[in-house]
């Protein structure tokens, strides 16, 4: 990295950043790299590391090994330099419940030594207008709603002009309103040039609002890259609908391919009444296989199999959905890791 | 660090301790008022009974009463409260994030907590004066070595026994904000600052541990009796002070050393 041009450091890079609990490895060795002016979608599931490594990256924990940047400067030695040029919501809202929302920001901003006390006021006011706040910004902060904290608490990152902000969860307990708000506050303040890193288990959310995505699974980085460079990483399946299975296979076989294992079309047959059911051999099954480079194009596929007699009733390329990645990625069901 | 005290004194709890603290003159100068005229003749004053002579007794009296037990009590809260109570709310890290620095977080807490330890013990002994001063004749006051000055200067000597009794405080508070840094429930910090506190007035009870008794923090708590003598007796003033600051000083590198490294995972 060379000092000469700053902005193309990354805005944050870890290297083999590693943070045990006693023997368990909450963050196992992850490599990030969140570029300038990019909206980086920090995925995961619940209890895979995602807010650890945010503590570590801002200094509030400390890393067992490895090493962060944060603005191309070392964390936690330069973390007086760093911090004031960041803004962050980490695991949720914070405020003193017996003070007002605007005397929650005018305290917590206070806690800063650079910023001016001088544009507190007006900062504060623009902070919650920003957020939708303004009416309730002389209501104290116990009589807000899970929602309206939330909002508190992505005026408090935006206090002061910010080169990186880190939201952690930003749209919990968000009304679908709130959600779509923050989802424009993300992309206008992205527009001005400030890097967004928004953590998330959402994938809709980060699908809509980010440039970058990262998978983060059992504490490690699964994936990480532009949306479409994540998409493309799983490969394309062909599918094709047929009742003629065993043929179908042979055909895709001498082609190259390897074909998954068949699945019933069960929605096909689930239409049709018991009795009105084609027998076995009728049925019809989805033969996929997977589409390494140099497979032969689709339509010399589809050619080949009519050729050797298969009763082509379906036939498509179908691209991995970021859903699908997802799940492929960090596993299904319900389990939190580990 | 003004931010720090409006925080302090912009909550409820806060006033309701002081305002507990108030209370207590008022009740004992309430509590000798409804009983003192039951006191048989020819029989001396009382302790608490002098207060009856002259209303500006009662805050000294409401200060004996109280340093055991009460002003621990309230110090405790506060201390205990300064660094798990932001941990506990999630605070902590929004502070540290601007970034507040662990260093003068550290220090910001413990002068508000000082500030406190001062206004506790002001407390106690102006609302003394007032009660006293309502319900008792006022005039020139007795000193106990049996010199009398004048109302102003005892004014001035109420003072003096309230910052004293601030001071004594301090190392106390320093202990809170130590055991403070060592978790997220500010309500076992309080519980195990005010239980020090009371230990360590045990333990200074305890005849057979004499070669401890000047190094308890709690040692010269009582010790202002001196400053109501004429000439004003400094020692128990200097050595308290000393005391005083050597707790401030072990039991502020105790914090330091354990909030600079710790992880904040509230």
């Amino acid at each position: 990295m060379s000092s000469d041009a700053p902005s193309a450091e990354p805005a944050i890079e870890t290297r083999g950043l590693t943070k045990r609990f006693g023997h368990q490895a909450a963050v196992d060795h992850i490599d990030l790299a969140v570029p300038r002016g990019a909206v980086f979608g920090f995925l995961g599931p619940n209890g895979s590391g995602k807010t650890t490594t945010i503590r570590v990256m801002l200094g509030l924990a400390a890393a067992t090994a490895g090493r962060v940047q944060v603005l191309g400067r070392e964390m936690p030695r330069h973390l007086a330099d760093v911090l004031p040029r960041v803004g962050a919501l980490v695991e949720g809202p914070a405020f003193y419940p017996f003070l007002s929302g605007a005397a929650n920001l005018h305290r917590l901003d206070s806690a800063d030594r650079h910023a001016s006390s001088t544009t507190r006021g007006a900062r504060v006011e623009e902070a919650l207008e920003r957020v939708g706040l303004t009416h309730a910004a002389g209501k104290k902060v116990h009589a807000y709603s899970l929602g309206m904290k939330q909002r508190l608490g992505i005026a408090n990152a935006l206090l002061s002009p910010r080169e990186l902000l880190v939201l952690d969860e930003p749209t919990n307990g968000l009304d679908p309103q709130g959600t779509r708000e923050v989802r424009n506050l993300v992309r206008s303040l992205a527009a001005g040039g400030t890097t967004v890193f928004v953590s998330s288990h959402l994938l809709a959310e980060v699908e809509q609002m980010c440039t970058h995505a990262a998978v983060m699974s059992a504490g490690r980085l699964v994936a990480q890259g532009t949306l479409d460079e994540l998409r493309q990483v799983g490969l394309a399946h062909v599918r094709v609908r047929t009742p003629d299975v065993a043929v179908a296979r042979r055909v895709l076989v001498r082609m190259g391919l390897e074909p998954d294992e068949p699945v019933r079309d069960e929605r096909a047959a689930d239409e049709q009444a018991p009795d009105e059911r084609p027998a076995a051999d009728q049925r019809d099954v989805l033969v996929s296989a997977p589409m390494p480079d140099g497979a032969p194009e689709p339509e010399a596929i589809v050619e080949a199999l009519v050729a050797g007699g298969v009763r082509v009733r379906g036939f498509g390329v179908e691209h991995p959905s970021l859903e699908e990645r997802f799940v492929a990625l960090t596993g299904e069901g319900f389990d939190v890791a580990r | 660090m003004s931010s720090e005290l409006s925080v302090l004194f912009r909550r409820r709890r806060t006033w309701a301790l002081l305002l507990a603290l108030a209370a207590i003159p008022i009740l004992v100068a309430v509590a000798v008022r409804l009983s003192s005229s039951r006191s048989a003749p020819g029989e001396g004053p009382s302790f608490l009974d002098r207060i009856t002579q002259n209303g500006l007794f009662v805050g000294i009296a409401a200060l004996v009463v109280s340093v055991p037990l009460f002003l621990p009590m309230t110090v405790g809260v506060v201390a205990g409260d300064t660094i798990a109570g932001e941990a506990s709310l999630g605070t902590l890290r929004y502070l540290l994030l601007r970034p507040a620095g662990r260093v003068r977080l550290l220090v910001v807490k413990y002068l508000a907590a000082g500030a406190f330890c001062l206004a506790a013990a002001l407390t106690v002994v102006l609302a003394g004066a007032i009660v006293g001063a309502s319900l008792f004749p006022v005039g020139p006051v007795t000193l106990l070595s049996g010199d009398t000055i004048s109302v102003g200067e005892s004014v001035l000597r109420s003072l003096l026994v309230a910052g004293y009794a601030g001071i004594s405080l301090l190392g106390l508070s320093a202990i809170g904000l130590f055991i403070s840094t060592l978790t997220e429930v500010p309500v076992g910090a309080m519980a195990a600052t005010i239980v020090l506190s009371v230990v360590s007035q045990i333990l200074d009870s305890l005849t057979q541990l004499g070669w401890l008794h000047p190094w308890l923090f709690s040692h010269y708590w009582l010790g202002f009796a001196d400053l109501l003598r004429q000439p004003i007796a400094w020692g128990p003033f200097v050595s308290n002070m000393l005391l005083q600051a050597g707790y401030i000083a072990v039991f502020g590198a105790l914090a330091y050393a354990r909030f600079v490294t710790k992880d904040v995972l509230s």
